[in-house]
């Protein structure tokens, strides 16, 4: 038995489950498990209330531990491998479990510690010169023989451009599975680990487990997971043996900063996008002020960028950013669905349009019917003048 | 040069819609193309491949043999179809076991890759082919020049981008900034249809069955939805200063955007 | 694949720039030099120089496309790849088609066709320009009107008399390489109502010296065949040139009608809009069989100007009906520059009186039927 109920995204006022009648507004109800459950649970048209934990385990054992790959580049934490160490403590938690953190790094690199205070019960620290910028084949290497050594039972990276360079190499020499660009981690009856993420651009989620393979990995989205705050926390660095050979088939140049600020949507917290109802490059004006009221990066649909007349690492979108910030206000922006995939996991996503009838008010939290040319403004202004009181 | 470039027969993502009822996806219909990046990876192999050839290589269902008569009419010398059912349900780990078996059978000095198919979306075959044959590998690649017996490539780096020195062989991601692929010509899509698919199937590759397909693949789907929209949200009505007002204090409220 | 190529191809290269092309009257270079890549400009020329030497049916599939995207374009690709081939390919001297066919093949070269002058619409046989014969050379004097592609073209077969008492014996063609012949003038650029973006001009022709090698055919007196084979020819293009352009408002009309709401629903749920639509929908696709069957009887060289002209005739009358209903159904919207709906109206027009207006279509048709001199 479960306990169920209704949840808004059914789209009718009643739903009977073998042969039990919810109603939408209903408290949970008991209902066997069935196929007919199954089935809207499939749709997302019931939920199950969330077995409260009776007996979280008390005792922390040894071994089969929670992994993240800490990135970080010249000395400083990507974002994302903060946020997974949140996840990692409440998946080790679950499971009664240590989290470690691998950090390969420069020489005395004095990192360690701020892992700790995020919620890392061991650092496993790799330190050479030869770790001071990420390379393939180093890094493969030295990650997989302290895998080999110590087993975690999972181990997740960050999403990024490192990480997605290095988790499929590691997977592929240890033999095990990796799920990519995950936006839902959990652990499951049999203590595995549900892996969920996107696919066919967003359009389908799926459910992945590695039931025969150790350790368990994926990569994971930046900007899903929540970072701990800091806290004084006791921790270990086990240091560990590198031995690596001398390669040269690759050699880094150069790493090169773009002057220009290259847009980092991935990262931002608010994003205010325009598209075609903004009506012309000049007008971007507007789209750029409201930005940078808000601290904002400038996001822009696939048309505008187009048009030209905003660089195309602004683009929102399937074939541009996914982006998850926490506010993105679309303007002028009609909200088709390829614009949609790539912001509507958007914790509040706020529309200004002027067509009531534009498909992105399906997504909207807020949606405002409207010039943008007299609400942008006015926004503007009711900004500032929060500033100055 | 000669040069290996793998590509992906998928459904056009951008064409998928959900079905309003069932809420599942509507798959009939929709058209198959050559994963977009992969195009990308065919064109660079094109313009860098001087006196060498370039060979397409897929790992897909028989119906992937138009997705690979495409490439020829873009004009690539030769494609390689491997098929087999014994291949069903493979993962990425699977999948770049395959290939590295039907790539072992042929002669290459590098191999190009599209960064990730719009299907699945991982971007993992790549670099796990690229593990299993042993090469070095970059990923991200944006623009390439040729050197003697090496590649110079800008990778891309999501605050700039770093430039990197390859020998040869080595097997590159290319992301679609790379270039504007072509079109097929007239004449090519001719050359499509008189040309020969090379077919490979598991036997021919002497692929290892406990490393292929279903029973190969480290991970399993074990369900897949619809994600749940978005519900219609609330829609801010009145003179324009009076809804700034009140939006700002929504957000406020939710500490959305901070208090100054 | 070449549906899915040359569909993919308009998508990105041509619908973007189509509004754009029309109202700024910008001459679609850029998308003849892409289609040039592509061979598409090669296409109705033999393998042997260089082109495509693609079916009929293939051409014509092609010619709605980019019609569907931009009349503008697809004229100006049709009176090169349709009109300015024709008579080489099939009226050329070996020596001819080697001279010229290669650089049409691969869109180096442009071409135009000119037989229309201000005497000489419908009453082709009218013809005054004038090509006497003087020592190995012919000197040629008179006008064209209304060429498409004319001040833009490099090579351009022209239509004149070398016996005016002759009458229609008495025409033939000269092929004219525009930058190299003097005497060759542009005159007027005209000012259309639609195909805005096509370049349609007057050419001067002021003791223009011609070498006899550029006779098309070698022959005198073959000049009313040819044309008349042109035009048989080329009316099948202009007849899908008007199913392409009743498509696109068509398809125009679908969005719409589904996201359009008045009276609490969506315009498509009101029986009379789905009538029209059905209407709409069933026509275009008769003109479009109709046009496909011209170019397969055409494919098996059989006798197809029947069906050439029936094509013609009917694509541009469901063109022009189509693009009307078009409107109507976007109400005011249909009427503003900001919506395509008054573009495709104003292109599809032409459809009905070039390469032989649809009167001109009927007599055909009736000769066809009751045999000529009836």
């Amino acid at each position: 038995m479960v306990k169920i109920k209704l949840t808004d995204n059914y789209p009718g006022s009643t739903l009977t489950i073998d042969g039990v009648m919810l109603s939408l507004g209903d408290d949970f109800v008991d209902v066997e498990k069935s196929l007919d459950l199954q089935q809207a649970l499939n749709n997302g048209y019931v939920e199950i209330q969330e077995e409260k934990e009776e007996n979280k385990v008390e005792e922390v054992k040894e071994g089969e531990e929670v992994w993240i790959f800490a990135e970080q580049r010249a000395g400083k934490f990507a974002r994302v491998a903060l946020e997974l160490l949140g996840k990692a403590r409440e998946l080790a938690d679950h499971q009664g479990v240590k989290v470690g953190a691998l950090l390969l790094c420069d020489k005395d690199c004095g990192l360690s510690s701020e892992l700790i205070s995020r919620g890392a019960d061991k650092v496993y620290l790799a330190e050479s010169e030869k770790f001071k910028n990420y390379e393939t084949l180093n890094f493969t290497k030295t990650i997989c023989e302290i895998i080999n050594k110590e087993k975690p039972q999972i181990v997740i990276y960050g999403a990024t451009h490192i990480g997605r360079d290095l988790a499929p190499r590691i997977a592929q020499r240890i033999a095990t599975g990796l799920t990519a660009d995950c936006t839902g981690l959990n652990i499951d009856e049999d203590g595995l680990l549900i892996q969920t993420r996107p696919a066919f651009g967003g359009n389908l989620m799926a459910e992945i487990k590695c039931p025969e393979h150790k350790p368990q990995m994926s990569t994971v989205r930046p900007g899903i997971m929540k970072m701990l705050d800091k806290t004084e926390r006791e921790g270990s660095v086990v240091k560990c043996e590198i031995s690596l050979e001398e390669d040269d088939r690759i050699k880094v140049l150069e790493v090169i900063k773009e002057t220009r600020k290259v847009a980092n949507l991935e990262e931002a917290e608010i994003i205010v996008s325009g598209g075609r109802g903004v009506g012309s490059p000049e007008n971007f004006k507007l789209i750029e002020e409201l930005a940078k009221e808000l601290g904002a990066e400038i996001g822009a649909s696939r048309a505008v960028i187009d048009a030209g007349w905003v660089p195309k690492d602004h683009q929102v979108g399937q074939t541009g950013k996914t982006v998850t910030p926490k506010l993105y206000l679309a303007c002028g922006i009609s909200g088709a669905i390829q614009h949609r995939a790539g912001m509507q996991n958007s914790d509040t996503i706020v529309a200004i349009n002027k067509d009531p009838n534009a498909m992105i008010f399906s997504v909207a939290d807020y949606g405002i019917v409207g010039d943008l040319n007299k609400v942008i403004p006015a926004l503007i202004e009711e900004l500032k003048n929060g500033k100055t009181l | 040069m000669n040069i290996i470039v793998c590509v992906k027969q998928v459904p056009d993502t951008n064409d998928i819609k959900i079905d309003p009822v069932k809420g599942t996806l509507i798959r009939e219909g929709v058209p198959s193309i050559i994963n977009p990046e992969d195009n990308n990876a065919i064109e660079a192999a094109l313009q860098i491949k001087g006196e060498g050839k370039v060979t397409v290589l897929s790992m897909g269902p028989p119906q992937a043999e138009e997705a690979l008569r495409e490439a020829i009419a873009m004009g690539v010398d030769e494609a390689i179809l491997v098929s087999d059912f014994k291949f069903a349900g493979s993962d990425t780990w699977a999948t770049a076991n395959v290939l590295a078996s039907a790539v072992k059978k042929l002669d290459y000095d590098l191999i190009i890759c599209g960064r990730q198919a719009i299907d699945g979306d991982t971007a993992q075959v790549g670099p796990q082919l690229a593990e299993n044959l042993g090469l070095p590998q970059i990923t991200y690649v944006q623009k390439i020049e040729v050197g003697e017996g090496v590649l110079k490539v800008q990778r891309a780096l999501e605050d700039g981008y770093e430039i990197i020195e390859g020998k040869l062989p080595v097997l590159i991601t290319v992301v679609k900034e790379i270039n504007n692929p072509r079109y097929p010509t007239l004449q090519g899509i001719d050359k499509a249809y008189e040309t020969d698919i090379i077919k490979w199937t598991a036997d021919d590759i002497e692929a290892d069955p406990a490393k292929i397909g279903l029973k190969g693949s480290p991970t399993h789907v074990k369900k897949s939805f619809v994600p749940p929209g978005k519900g219609q949200g609330i829609k801010l009505d009145g003179p324009t200063k009076d809804i700034a007002k009140q939006l700002i204090g929504i957000l406020k409220e939710k500490e959305i955007i901070q208090e100054f | 694949m070449l549906y899915h190529t040359i569909r993919n191809f308009v998508e990105k290269e041509i619908i973007p720039y189509a509004q754009d092309i029309d109202h700024e009257e910008i001459f679609p270079i850029e998308q003849i030099k892409k289609l040039a890549k592509m061979g598409v400009m090669g296409m109705s020329i033999p393998k042997k120089y260089g082109g495509a030497e693609l079916d009929n049916v293939s051409q014509t599939i092609i010619m709605e496309e980019v019609s569907r995207a931009c009349a503008s374009t697809s004229v100006t690709m049709g009176a090169h790849t349709s009109l300015c081939c024709y008579p080489i390919v099939n009226h050329g001297t070996n020596a001819q088609k080697e001279r010229w066919l290669p650089k049409l093949a691969s869109g180096e070269w442009l071409g135009a066709f000119a037989l229309t002058e201000p005497n000489a619409g419908s009453d082709a046989v009218n013809v005054q320009t004038t090509a006497v014969r003087d020592g190995d050379d012919y000197i040629i004097n008179g006008n064209k009107v209304f060429i498409t592609n004319g001040g833009k073209c490099d090579f351009v077969p022209i239509v004149c008399t070398t016996d005016p008492s002759a009458k229609h014996k008495g025409l033939a063609i000269f092929g004219i390489e525009t930058k190299n012949t003097p005497g060759f003038k542009v005159g007027k650029k005209e000012d259309k109502l639609g195909l805005r973006g096509s370049n349609t001009c007057e050419l001067v022709f002021e003791d223009m010296r011609v070498p006899k090698e550029n006779l098309v055919s070698g022959k005198e007196g073959e000049g009313f065949k040819i044309s008349m084979g042109v035009f048989n020819s080329g009316r099948i293009g202009i007849g899908v040139q008007g199913v392409g352009i009743a498509q696109a408002a068509f398809d125009e009309c679908m969005k719409y009608v589904s996201e359009r709401e008045q009276f609490g629903r969506p315009l498509k749920k009101f029986q009379a809009i789905q009538f029209q639509m059905a209407e709409m929908a069933t026509k275009i696709e008769a003109a479009r069989l109709l046009c496909l069957k011209a170019a397969h009887v055409k494919d098996q060289g059989k006798n197809y100007i029947k069906h050439a002209a029936m094509a013609k005739y009917y694509g541009s009358d469901v063109s022009m009906e189509v693009t009307r209903q078009a409107i109507q159904i976007h109400g005011g919207y249909g009427y503003m520059k900001d919506y395509p709906l008054e573009r495709f109206y104003r292109d599809a027009k032409i459809t009905e009186i070039y390469e032989g207006t649809t009167e001109i279509q009927k007599l055909v048709i009736g000769n066809e039927l009751f045999g000529r001199g009836f």
